[in-house]
């Protein structure tokens, strides 16, 4: 009984802070000062069409590296809470046209994927959704065939490495006196092309792979058990 | 957007009451993953501008007219990040409450009392 009361008192009392972002509400009708700032920023310092892409790449870079980081340590977290148990070979095979469709069809699914992550500066989508893509295509093999085994090792090499080079990229422009994750360290080219906006298809590529290969060492820790 | 703004605090409220209310663990995250979706609502609806696109600047819009015509793309950077993070702390909760299976075979958080003094 004491509890249900506990629980209603809490619930009341968010719903008092809430009403008057409610009844206060406003619908907008300007941009504030900042973000005016960053889409002009974004279409003649950076030549980027997606403002979403240069603030997160650009703008809020070190933001960015903190949260790959925290996907990083939510993964080794994860290896190491669910730690891989020998799994004996099932006997039961995969059906033949099971196995030979979704290799095919996971294949299409990690080219949309590295599509999504390169064109990341021009279109909706960039390194986050990529990478969730291509695990997508990593969870529907291991969907399909249950004795799949994924090499963990290029897996981790894939992901260090990115995370290495992006850092490093960030460092370059701390050499080059620019500032650290600015992607004007590579010629700015012509707005709205494949390689334009500096060095911003680079660094979302990188992550790409990254969240990519880290996904699916999630998943795949995962549904070993 | 004021209904897309309520309709946020609704989820946000319906999933503290599950987190507040249930027993089993897995109910627990789920509770937390619908409170989750509904904080993303609430951001996002807060940079939303009447009848205004998405910030990509392609051929539809003038470059001269870019401020005018596009919503704020600082919520939208931010619930991006709120949603990878989310899922990270998901996937961590979930693998905490399969050891914690593996130890006792219960999922009702009743039965893990050894942290309360």
């Amino acid at each position: 009984m004491i509890n249900k009361v506990l629980v209603a008192l809490a619930l009341l009392g968010l719903i008092i802070l809430i009403m008057p972002i409610i009844s206060n509400f406003q619908e907008r009708t300007e941009l504030s000062e900042l973000s005016k700032k960053y889409i002009e920023g974004s279409i003649n310092d950076l030549k980027s069409p997606n403002v979403v892409t240069s603030v997160i790449v650009t703008y809020r870079g070190l933001d960015t590296l903190g949260e790959v980081t925290v996907l990083f340590l939510a993964t080794v977290g994860v290896g190491f809470l669910l730690q891989k148990r020998k799994k004996g070979k099932s006997k039961k095979d995969a059906p033949e046209n099971l196995k030979t469709t979704s290799s095919f069809l996971a294949a299409m699914i990690m080219i949309l994927g590295i599509y999504i992550f390169t064109h990341g500066h021009l279109s909706p989508g960039g390194g986050f959704q990529g990478g969730v893509i291509i695990a997508s295509g990593f969870l529907l093999l291991l969907l399909s065939d249950i004795n799949m085994k994924i090499n963990h090792s290029i897996l981790q090499a894939v992901e260090s490495l990115s995370g290495v080079l992006y850092v490093g990229l960030g460092v370059i422009g701390l050499i080059l006196t620019i500032g650290f994750l600015n992607s004007n360290i590579l010629p700015l080219g012509e707005f709205g092309q494949l390689f334009s906006a500096g060095a911003i298809p680079l660094i979302y590529s990188l992550i790409g792979l990254k969240v990519g290969s880290e996904l699916t060492n999630i998943i795949e820790t995962m549904g070993g058990e | 957007m004021l209904y897309t703004l309520i309709l946020g605090f609704a989820l946000f409220l319906a999933g503290i009451f599950a987190m507040l209310t249930r027993k089993n663990m897995m109910k627990i995250i789920l509770g937390f993953s619908i409170a989750d979706t509904g904080i993303h609502i609430i951001i996002v609806s807060l940079g939303y501008l009447k009848d205004k696109t998405a910030p990509i600047i392609d051929s539809t819009i003038k470059i001269s007219e870019a401020t005018s015509s596009v919503v704020d793309p600082i919520p939208s950077a931010l619930v991006l990040t709120a949603i990878v993070i989310g899922l990270a702390t998901t996937a961590l909760m979930l693998s905490f409450v399969v050891m914690m299976y593996k130890k006792k075979k219960s999922l009702s958080i009743n039965d893990y009392q050894e942290l309360k003094c």
